[in-house]
């Protein structure tokens, strides 16, 4: 039989190994907390943000370009594009656009889209009052949609920063959705 | 304790039902050797493929299963269990105690092993191969894109973390509760106090290593988005993971081969090891150092630059403990009578070459200069030079310095100088052109290549079966060694200081059962 003193040890550092194994799975929301303080948004499919109602007042003097790219994941069979590819926004001003999908398929299917921006620097400043990435979009085989995007480019967006790229990455999560313990887009 | 208690078991069963430390450290030792072997085997299938541009011998499908499974096996089958066995063969009678603190979970520590590679060889035989996606798994290409067999390659990872884990935990118990009376913590060899703090890595990211694999297997078969885009997830996520434990885990394998080599060097230049107390902070500096390095293998997934900076600052930070270590060695060496036993060889070689891997990987360290480097074979030479080089080499040092002890015959001293010599040219031969084909841009994992790193990667093919066929040496060394030779006496090296060269040679199979007193 291991002394007492042995026996302390072992379970402290099994503790410890365990601790380390919810560490592992911490570090999950970790990650977005970390993004958060550093200032680096990671944007969500979830990330609705919150209007700052002095944010809003638009300052006709100054211009910035916004750019819009549609991708489409591995194996994605909609079309995807942006109605628009570029346009000149005021900052502090409210701006519609759309972006168009249809899909060529017999069937219905469910896409996600998720953003991104670049330069990052620019994506805290980026506000998406409505936007179709807040949720899944489904389709009738052969439907199309012109899908919505209202946003507000926010006053404090550093004078350096004159052209924001908002990409979309579109994703088929038909499968994801219709059945959650199949593998997403897994193909033998 | 009966009276029966003083030789081991016959039999089989001696070594399924062994607690003996020196027993269980001989299975992973020779557990390693065989993985050794295996993981050898599949380096040489990925040299042949490579021998000539082109695609000649393989289809890149098994390419990508070799190079996965060559990283894999020598990681966590070769590297690891053996020190492992050095640990278990020599904490012990380093520390003048009779055994382990927890016997019986050092033999199921041991014997998860080689069910953990049974599991992840047999996924050769499975639909869709073996794991194809390389050795740091990155999502989502080992999941969404996986073979079905990824999941035996998750519960193989699983059960490698719970070998390791328990490991460390008896080691760990072992140094802090049985060392022999007087023998105070800064009395201990290096070879134990850097084993001690490697345990405490092993137990620190094991677990997050096993997170990783856990969540990998929650998004293929539980519909979870951990690494998935499309759910809210991110792949990135899984880098971050990943590298919290697989940058400890390159300090894990390297840690003990720094107290190797501090035990080596003082025995062959008549010396103590210079700057003892150094030597420990070092250590420990650098352990806590690799737990805030992580991101510098990902410095081309879009990091802010403020996050770039910082990882590269606290990465060549590292340089400064290492470069503490190896003028501490050059000292201990200096103005001694030193002698060139194979052992010393290797730890001499072992210094040149590491500091070379090391030096490449300041190179890397350089945020700028790394989009360059990023996934070439530049790379794959730093840390081939660091583990090949590095790890391997001072696990032969400590082998052959430790050999007699285990054996109680000197090995064929000439056969192993030929083992050291054509081993280190072929690794030589194998790696160094790998540096000027990587910064030329040779993009690592790939079975073909444009013709102009042709001739390089012939010279890479031919040291590595130089490197390879070597090891045969080794066999036949071993081998006669086991079976007879000059009888070794207790010291075996004149130089020799510390218990465990007090015990007869061949050592006993039960030590130290009445404490020794240390001064």
């Amino acid at each position: 039989m291991p002394t007492k003193s042995t026996r302390n040890i072992a379970l402290r550092l099994g503790a410890v190994a365990v601790g380390m194994f919810g560490f592992g799975f911490a570090l999950v929301p970790l990650y977005d907390v970390m993004c958060k303080v550093l200032g680096i948004s990671r944007e969500t499919i979830v990330t609705q943000s919150q209007l700052d109602p002095d944010a809003a007042q638009a300052d006709m003097s100054r211009t910035v370009t916004m750019q819009f790219l549609a991708n489409k994941n591995d194996g994605m069979a909609w079309e995807f594009r942006p109605s628009q590819f570029e346009m000149d926004v005021n900052p502090g001003a409210m701006n519609n656009t759309t972006f168009y999908v249809r899909n060529p398929a017999h069937r219905a299917m469910i896409a996600q889209a998720v953003p991104s921006v670049s330069p990052p620097e620019a994506a805290p400043f980026l506000h998406k009052t409505e936007c179709f990435c807040f949720r899944q979009q489904t389709l009738a085989g052969g439907e199309a949609l012109d899908m919505p995007l209202q946003f507000v480019v926010d006053q404090a967006l550093p004078k350096k920063i004159r052209t924001i790229t908002l990409s979309y990455t579109l994703f088929d999560v038909t499968t994801m959705a219709a059945a959650p313990d199949q593998r997403v887009g897994f193909r033998n | 304790m009966g009276a029966d208690h003083h030789g081991p078991a016959k039999g089989l069963t001696r070594w399924l039902f062994t607690t003996n430390h020196k027993d269980i450290g001989s299975m992973y030792l020779w557990f390693s050797f065989a993985m050794f072997l295996l993981g050898g085997s599949f380096a040489l299938v990925i040299r042949s493929e490579l021998f000539q541009p082109g695609l000649q011998l393989v289809r890149p499908e098994f390419f990508n299963q070799m190079t996965t499974m060559h990283g894999l096996v020598m990681v966590f089958g070769a590297i690891m269990p053996a020190w492992v066995g050095l640990a278990n063969w020599m904490v012990p009678l380093m520390i003048g105690a009779p055994d382990m603190a927890l016997p019986r979970m050092n033999n199921w520590s041991f014997w998860i092993l080689p069910f953990a590679f049974t599991m992840l060889s047999l996924t050769f035989f499975m639909d869709g191969g073996a794991p194809n996606f390389g050795w740091t798994f990155y999502a989502p290409l080992s999941t969404t894109y996986a073979p079905p067999s990824v999941t035996y390659f998750i519960f193989a990872v699983h059960l490698m973390g719970m070998s390791s884990i328990m490991g460390s935990i008896n080691i760990i118990a072992t140094i802090m509760n049985m060392r022999a009376p007087g023998m105070t913590y800064m009395k201990m060899p290096m070879f134990v106090w850097t084993w001690f703090i490697t345990a405490f890595l092993l137990i620190a990211v094991m677990p997050v290593l096993a997170g990783a694999v856990t969540m990998m297997l929650f998004d293929i078969h539980f519909g979870t988005s951990f690494f998935s885009a499309a759910g809210g997830g991110d792949p990135v996520l899984f880098q971050h993971v990943f590298w919290f434990f697989g940058h400890p885990e390159v300090y894990i394998m390297i840690l003990p081969a720094f107290g190797v080599v501090s035990e080596v060097l003082p025995t062959f230049s008549r010396k103590p090891l210079f700057g003892y107390s150094s030597m420990v902070y070092a250590t420990a500096s650098i352990a806590f150092l690799s737990f805030v390095v992580w991101a510098h293998h990902m410095y081309t997934v879009g990091m802010p630059i403020a996050g770039e900076l910082f990882f590269m600052y606290a990465t060549m930070l590292i340089a400064v403990p290492t470069g503490v270590k190896v003028f501490n060695w050059i000292s201990t060496m200096f103005r001694g009578s030193m002698t060139f036993e194979t052992p010393m060889l290797f730890a001499i070689a072992f210094i040149i070459l590491f500091t070379i891997g090391g030096l490449s990987g300041v190179m890397l360290s350089l945020a700028p200069l790394d989009f360059q480097y990023q996934d070439t074979y530049f790379v794959v030479a730093h840390f081939h030079y660091v583990l090949v080089q590095g790890a391997l080499f001072s696990i032969y040092c400590g082998v052959y310095y430790w050999l007699p002890k285990w054996t109680g015959h000197m090995y064929d001293e000439t056969l192993a100088k030929t083992h050291f010599w054509m081993t280190f040219i072929g690794v030589n031969t194998a790696f160094f052109p790998m540096h000027f084909v990587g910064l030329a841009g040779m993009p690592r994992r790939i079975p073909d290549y444009s013709l102009q790193f042709a001739d390089f990667n012939m010279l890479s093919s031919i040291g590595a079966f130089i490197t390879g066929f070597s090891q045969l040496i080794f066999v036949v060394v071993l081998l006669k060694c086991i079976k007879g030779g000059k009888s070794a006496t207790d010291q075996v090296w004149d130089g020799a200081q510390g218990l465990e060269w007090t015990v007869p040679s061949p050592a006993p199979y039960h030590t130290f059962t009445i404490p020794p007193q240390v001064r």
